[in-house]
């Protein structure tokens, strides 16, 4: 198994590094500093972080006030009270005026584990996706995340990161590996089907891969980081060059990265479109490993669900 | 110069003929606040129409977004856009929209979904504070905003900074879409709460009264270390005697009669100065 490295930890130590290199940037928390990991920023800059208690939706309220200053606030929370709770305000006071704050959800997906359905946001990149000219990004891994964080932080505009919870494994630690937004990876080449994941599903699928090639099956695995905009020629070269896509995320399959290609594919090049990931359920309290399997999202599952995707090619 | 009565009469006049000849609006509200925009707009505030980017600006949000008509003929009056586009207020195309954006010169930000103001004048008084300027920001809510959870959220957060530079004004018109909004949703004891979270709060007996509101805003500049709320009680629909205090024209529309009323009441109250 590849190294494992806390994405959030990665992110935190970022926004210290860019709160020395950009005076303006400013960070909040609503109570949860503890889990978005803000502790090196604060540490090195006392005066520009706030935390705002208990109150998502004035966080946000606060953060576009600042941002109409020209400060560049980063608002941090569970993706469920970041992208659930404060939706009004992140959609009218922020992305409506085009205010360059940066929304982050932690804890997304199932990582929330044995806090259950009320925690576990599996809607938030649809949520996010919806809003008209929203940019909204997952990274799959802590290498992903740091660099996705300054690249958020340095450009201007309103975004939203989905990050998780705990260690997740170093996938992008390769040569030729770069990062911008909007442009996703080939993570590794092949010609008789893709899996275009998000988040730690990217992982999970290089696994799937590797299953899939001891039985002859050539998959191809991109990381789409960036669920909105959507890499479209990534997505249409897929279709036209290996005729079968998978998509996999920990997410709605309504709404999310599933969403987002089988409307970039049924427009452009129409090949079988599968989606793997939360069948529009809620999710379940237990330790987040069981709540994958569980719900199917391991590599063994996402394999079959490729081979489904290659037994429906012309 | 010309009084600010006066000026109040011929902007509401204004307000009158955009709200008739679009078919739209908050003529209500858009009366009830007139004195407290023009008070901030002439009196108080530190803006400048050929400056509006001033980084030292004083910020004004109109988090009763809905009201917007009067905002907008204040800011043609203060020389933000001609006079002229009030014509083109809700044309199709048209910047000056049924709510307030900030692709409108004067105006700081996008309101309209009630309860977000005053947490947007949170974050510029903090911003304002990290850059140490001395800027004054300034929101206007409407009393039926009020029960929004959100409000209290941001009001709790500016007295924990001790924002003294944030005043936040209530248009205590009384009245919201569907009723009294003590029949609706009590507010009362409003002022009581207020200052249960730490807020200094002034009320103003007439808000429509410019005297009791320089006053009340001279008072809140003056008080350190919390933030302040002028609660000024107005009279919805103030200026028009049919309009006077009735939840129907929170948004209703005059007719070409009531127009005509409406237009004579206006014009013999600036006549006589009243
Ligand atoms: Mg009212």
């Amino acid at each position: 198994m590849n190294k494992l490295r806390d994405a959030n930890r990665a992110y935190g130590e970022k926004l210290a590094e860019l709160g020395a290199e950009l005076p303006e940037l400013v960070v909040l928390d609503a109570d949860l500093a503890a889990c978005s990991k803000t502790a090196p920023f604060i540490g090195r800059f006392p005066g520009r972080h706030y935390n705002v208690g208990i109150q998502e939706c004035n966080m946000v309220g606060v953060a576009a006030g600042m941002a109409a200053c020209g400060k560049i606030p980063f608002v941090n929370s569970f993706g469920m009270f970041t992208a659930g709770r404060a939706y009004d305000q992140i959609r009218n006071a922020v992305v409506y005026p085009g205010l360059n704050v940066k929304i982050v959800g932690f804890y997304s997906g199932l990582s929330n584990g044995e806090d259950g359905p009320t925690h576990q946001c599996v809607e938030d990149l649809a949520l996010m996706r919806a809003v008209p000219g929203m940019t909204v990004m997952c990274p799959c891994d802590a290498n992903e995340a740091a660099l996705m964080t300054e690249a958020a932080a340095k450009r201007q505009g309103p975004c939203f990161i989905r990050m998780g919870r705990g260690p997740v494994e170093a996938v992008t630690k390769f040569d030729g590996y770069s990062f911008e937004i909007g442009k996703g990876v080939v993570m590794r080449p092949g010609k008789d089907a893709a899996v275009i994941a998000t988040g730690n599903m990217v992982a999970t699928a290089l696994k799937a891969a590797a299953l899939l090639e001891a039985e002859g099956l050539d998959v191809r695995v991109i990381d789409m980081h960036t669920v909105k905009p959507i890499d479209r020629e990534l997505v249409i070269a897929a279709a036209r060059e290996t005729g079968a896509i998978v998509t996999s995320e920990e997410h709605n399959i309504l709404g999310g990265l599933g969403g987002a290609v089988a409307e970039v594919v049924g427009e452009e090049f129409p090949v079988p479109v599968l989606r793997h990931g939360m069948r529009d359920c809620f999710g379940k309290s237990g330790k987040h490993d069981d709540v994958l399997e569980l719900f199917g999202l391991t590599e063994s599952v996402l394999a079959g669900v490729v081979k489904k995707a290659v037994a429906l090619k012309k | 110069m010309e009084e600010l009565r006066e000026k109040a009469c011929r902007l509401r006049l204004q307000v009158l003929d955009m709200v008739c000849s679009k078919k739209g609006g908050h003529i209500g509200g858009d009366f009830s606040e007139m004195e407290i925009l023009l008070q901030l707009y002439c009196r108080e505030m530190n803006i400048d129409a050929a400056r509006p980017d001033a980084p030292e600006r004083d910020r004004f949000i109109l988090s009763k977004g809905h009201s917007v008509e009067a905002l907008y003929a204040v800011l043609a009056d203060r020389g933000f856009f001609p006079a002229e586009e009030l014509s083109c207020y809700l044309s199709f195309g048209g910047r000056l929209v049924g709510h307030p954006n900030n692709q409108v010169p004067g105006i700081e930000m996008n309101t309209g979904s009630l309860g977000h103001g005053l947490s947007l004048g949170v974050g510029m008084a903090l911003a304002a504070r990290l850059r140490g300027l001395g800027s004054r920001t300034y929101v206007l809510m409407g009393d039926g905003e009020l029960a929004e959870g959100s409000v209290w959220e941001a009001a709790m957060a500016a007295s924990h900074y001790g924002l003294d530079s944030l005043c936040a004004t209530v248009d205590r018109n009384g009245l919201q879409i569907s009723g009294s909004t003590e029949d609706v949703m009590r507010l009362e004891p409003l002022a009581e709460r207020f200052r249960s979270f730490g807020w200094n709060a002034i009320e103003v007996p007439d808000g429509n009264d410019f005297a009791q509101l320089g006053a009340a805003y001279a008072l809140a500049r003056s008080t350190k270390g919390r933030p302040s709320v002028v609660i000024a009680h107005t009279v919805k629909g103030r200026g028009v005697s049919f309009m006077e205090g009735r939840a129907k024209w929170h948004h209703g529309v005059p007719a070409e009669a009531e127009r005509l009323a409406a237009a004579g009441e206006l014009e013999a109250a600036m006549r006589d100065g009243r």
